[in-house]
């Protein structure tokens, strides 16, 4: 049964209520970095790693934190883990910390993170907040790891680098661009929109 | 002059070419939560002005007395302590702090203004563009007026296009749209059509 409890937060995370395609948060980082594929995966994991540390320890402190201060404590843990995971990516990743740039110190204002620290690992034990920061972590990657293949494909023949379509293929500069970012998630939105009320 | 002018093309570029919103994707959250109606577009946008310029300000000085203070070569230490990896923690918190402050200001001054703004007043708390702001002009390499400037301009590009946006929001809401675009899809088409408009800026400046 507690297995099962286990599943079903976890699922949570990467269907019911996927955090970019259902509940529409953290709509900077996936509009802003989904321009090429390994962009949005490792924006991805990066979160994932934040959103179950902060979980994680959040769930831990739960009792202890004041009610009245608690949005700035976490605040401060989710702070904590974003400079770890800065540092880390500077040092093992360079590349990559280069092409997202100014939007890894601001996973710490991704309103995921603060979401669920304040909505379940406040009240929920270690176990089930850590599975639910993966769940949601796993989500948010999957859904800019489409974003973003859509826009590297139209934006420039590519998938994570690799081209398609070969000399002839004319990409359309705008998909990598700022309306591009718009337009595809308003559209992917609107597509789940028509495939969920089907069936 | 030459400053004059140095804080003009910051004013320019942060409102129009390097728009917040429509180029950076600073700020969206606010950018669809707050934006169905003008009027509280427009608190929104004026209550993040406000966080913003204060905000740059103090930042500015938290990095340049606290964080890597080199001031401290003339009082003769030899080794200036380099906290700046402290830099995303330091600058939240003095985020945070500011925003319960203007929070109280405006519970006090304006209980409408307050009310319309609801939840959205503690998220200014997490308004990437704030955070967004102070970590792009210490990147600049600005000075104190620089910083200042870059605060503001940025916050009125904000505020620029939230009303904007509200505007055309307001006449969505009586057209007849797809039922699966209904909401969110639509919205982002209609931000993506006026970033387009506002792609059209980036030759202003070289």
């Amino acid at each position: 049964m507690a297995k099962n409890k286990y599943v079903s937060v976890f699922l949570n995370g990467i269907v019911h209520e996927n955090p970019t395609f259902r509940l529409v948060l953290g709509m900077c980082p996936t509009l802003a970095v989904t321009t090429a594929g390994q962009n949005g995966v490792g924006m991805g994991l990066a979160a994932t790693f934040v959103l179950v540390g902060s979980n994680v320890v959040i769930s831990l402190l739960r009792k202890f934190i004041p009610d009245k201060v608690r949005i700035p404590a976490f605040i401060v843990v989710i702070a904590a883990f974003t400079t770890m995971v800065q540092l880390l990516m500077q040092a093992f990743l360079p590349a990559l910390y280069d092409a997202l740039g100014l939007f890894i110190p601001l996973i710490v204002v991704n309103c995921i993170i603060l979401a669920r620290a304040e909505s379940f690992a406040s009240k929920n034990p270690v176990g089930a907040s850590a599975v639910d920061g993966l769940g949601m972590g796993l989500g948010f990657t999957l859904s800019l790891t489409l974003i973003s293949i859509i826009r590297e494909l139209l934006g420039a023949g590519t998938v994570f680098g690799i081209s398609l379509f070969g000399e002839s293929f004319e990409p359309a500069m705008m998909m990598i661009l700022a309306p591009g970012g718009f337009i595809t998630l308003g559209l992917v939105l609107g597509a789940l929109n028509k495939l969920t009320s089907k069936s | 002059m030459a400053t004059l002018q140095k804080l003009a093309l910051i004013i320019l570029s942060t409102v129009l070419v390097n728009n917040f919103v429509m180029s950076k994707f600073l700020g969206c959250c606010p950018f669809l939560g707050v934006s169905k109606k003008v009027n509280t577009a427009v608190g929104m946008g004026v209550a993040v002005t406000f966080v913003m310029a204060l905000a740059s300000v103090i930042t500015y000085l938290v990095q340049q007395y606290i964080l890597y203070p080199t001031w401290l070569t003339a009082l003769g230490v030899q080794q200036v302590p380099d906290l700046r990896y402290l830099q995303t923690i330091a600058f939240i918190l003095v985020i945070a702090a500011l925003v319960q402050f203007v929070e109280m200001v405006i519970q006090k001054s304006s209980p409408a203004l307050y009310s319309s703004l609801g939840v959205y007043l503690p998220l200014i708390t997490t308004n990437c563009a704030v955070l967004g702001v102070a970590i792009l002009n210490i990147q600049s390499g600005y000075n104190l007026l620089e910083s200042l400037v870059g605060g503001i301009g940025g916050a009125l590009g904000f505020t620029l296009s939230i009303v904007l946006f509200a505007g055309i929001r307001e006449r969505l809401e009586t057209a007849d749209i797809p039922e699966a675009l209904q909401g969110f899809p639509i919205a982002l088409i209609t931000a993506g059509l006026m970033s387009i408009a506002f792609l059209g800026f980036s030759g202003l400046i070289k």
